[in-house]
């Protein structure tokens, strides 16, 4: 029992650590501009995408996993730029129907330049099994999935917490005007944070394609859907509490569908999203924070 | 170094700013004084460039500074210490001030930075507590010395007295009048009328978006009409 255990949990955080990234694109976007940018999942299915050109056009994970960061980042800002920017200091409703559009938009653009039908992603990492104890094993996608999500996680804490820009992001999202004050260029921090949240977006996209081999223009629907709630259960606009969220939800999931309820996986997501906004609605890791003059 | 000529500032149909007209000129103290709802905080903050006037000009040392974004003005020596304090309340003491210094790329920030803490000895004790746990009194320290960090040319000041208990609101002004004579102009916005009149050499008094007097400070402070309305007497 206590194997089994350990052992879904190691393929809960797995998944967990996908959505986690995603998760930190909602999060950050909505720490800055108190936007729901649903387009992101769309973002994550480009990011797969790109993987896939790339893994058939013979790159390897690392460099697959760059140009999808690469092309993300610079979809984000596109995005900011053509479709949020004009908009800023419209009402939030407004922005908000305008980023389903966006998300619509790529969707069709997607079958429409792809087709509908899902393609296989190529092996560009061999699977192998590994025995950790007993039968307790984990496989070499789930190591590098881990791998990823940890050394983008570092990545990040350090370009939010000791670089001029990451000041630069986390005095915006406090207070835009007194960051205005500074001297901050609030426009160029807001398109970076897309940067950012975005490429963590393609990252996921890629390790995502390489778990579950098979890419199609919808398949960011349901990740995206699933990293807004794990972005919710730790509390959105919270860095750290995306990340936590993201593995619960992982967590959560796998231990439902292990416990043989299977088709209940997706539902878990949704349940845990009414609840925590019936219980807690700021989050795990949220404070009643007061709303801004 | 400062010349404002008849600006228009309005908020959506309100029209908050009625050709207003102002002048600061290298190395004054000037107090802007007016009841609440005057427009105070609406001139500073069309000065650091948060709000476009419809018309009129804002000269700052030789440049016409009105319509261009904010980071241009600060980088021109003009910084805005706003009325609240404002501090990045998620962040520590230390964060704070060097975003103060954020358009910087000079070697002397470091230095500076001990310089505001020999200012503010308080702010040093807590330079790595967050500053939303600072005292009222400590985050308005904390707010002027973040604007120091820029080393301005022209410091605004809006209502830094606010909220605080007699004997800071006495420290906080002599500090002003300190910062005023190591060589750094200061436009100051106060309620506390008396104690800005006292450390300042000119004054304006606006009322309803319009300036309605001008002068000397010492002669304004004994004017019977400013007795009246804004020093309880
Ligand atoms: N964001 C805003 N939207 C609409 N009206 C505003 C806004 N900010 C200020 N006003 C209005 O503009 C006028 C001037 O406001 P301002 O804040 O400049 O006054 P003040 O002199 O600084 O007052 P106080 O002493 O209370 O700080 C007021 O009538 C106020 O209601
Ligand atoms: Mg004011």
């Amino acid at each position: 029992m206590f194997e089994y255990i350990v052992q879904q949990l190691i393929n809960g955080i797995s998944i967990g650590s996908i959505y986690a990234l995603i998760a930190l694109g909602y999060t950050m976007v909505y720490g800055i501009i108190k936007l729901i940018n649903f387009a992101h999942g769309d973002v994550f299915m480009v990011g797969a995408f790109v993987g896939y050109f790339a893994a058939k056009a013979g790159l390897g994970l690392f460099w697959s996993l760059i140009l999808a960061m690469a092309v993300c980042a610079i979809l984000g800002v596109l995005i900011e730029r053509l479709a949020y920017r004009p908009l800023r200091g419209a009402a939030r409703i407004v922005i908000l129907i305008t980023a389903i559009g966006v998300s619509f938009l790529l969707e069709n653009l997607g079958i429409y330049a792809l087709g509908p039908q899902a393609k296989g992603f190529p092996e560009i990492v061999t699977k192998t099994q590994y025995t950790l104890f007993g039968d307790v094993t984990i496989n070499s996608v789930q190591i590098i999935v881990l791998a990823v999500t940890v050394i983008l996680m570092v990545l990040l804490q350090y370009v939010v917490h000791k670089t001029k820009m990451g000041k630069a992001m986390r005095a915006v999202s406090y207070d835009m005007e007194a960051a205005r004050l500074m001297g901050i260029n609030v426009d160029t921090t807001i398109s970076f944070t897309f940067a950012i949240g975005s490429a963590l977006a393609g990252a996921a996209g890629v390790v995502f394609a390489v778990m579950y081999p098979s890419v199609d223009p919808l398949m960011g629907i349901i990740p995206g859907l699933k990293a807004f709630v794990a972005a919710v259960l730790g509390g959105i606009g919270i860095i750290p509490g995306a990340l936590v969220g993201g593995l619960v939800l992982g967590i959560v999931e796998t231990g439902v569908s292990s416990a043989g309820f299977s088709l209940w996986r997706d539902g878990a997501a949704f349940a845990i999203l009414i609840l925590i906004l019936i219980f807690k609605p700021s989050g795990l890791f949220g404070k009643n924070v007061r709303e801004k003059v | 170094m400062l010349a404002v000529d008849n600006i228009n500032v309005f908020y959506g149909a309100i029209h908050a700013l009625k050709g207003v007209s102002l002048d600061v000129k290298e190395g004054e103290i000037v107090t802007l004084i007016g009841a609440n709802g005057a427009g105070k905080s609406t001139i500073l903050k069309t000065l650091s460039g948060l709000l476009k006037p419809t018309s009129g000009s804002i000269q700052f040392l030789g440049d016409t500074i009105h319509g261009r974004p904010a980071q241009q003005i600060v980088k021109r020596g003009l910084c805005h210490c706003p009325e609240g304090r404002r501090v990045f309340a998620n962040m520590s003491v230390e964060e704070n001030l060097e975003l103060g210094a954020y358009l910087r790329k000079d070697k002397e920030v470091k230095s500076d930075l001990e310089k505001v803490y020999v200012k503010f000895p308080r702010l040093k004790e807590r330079q790595k507590q967050l500053s939303g746990t600072l005292s009222g009194g400590e985050q308005q320290m904390l707010a002027m010395g973040r604007a120091l960090m820029a080393r301005p040319k022209l410091l605004l000041l809006d209502e830094p007295s606010m909220g605080l208990a007699p004997l800071l609101v006495k420290e906080i002004f002599s500090i002003i009048k300190e910062i005023n004579e190591s060589g750094t102009t200061v436009l100051l916005v106060e309620q506390n009328a008396n104690m800005a009149l006292s450390i300042a050499h000119r004054a304006y008094v606006i009322e309803t978006g319009k300036i309605v007097l001008a002068g000397d400070a010492k002669e304004l402070a004994d004017s019977d009409e400013i007795k009246k309305a804004y020093l309880g007497g």
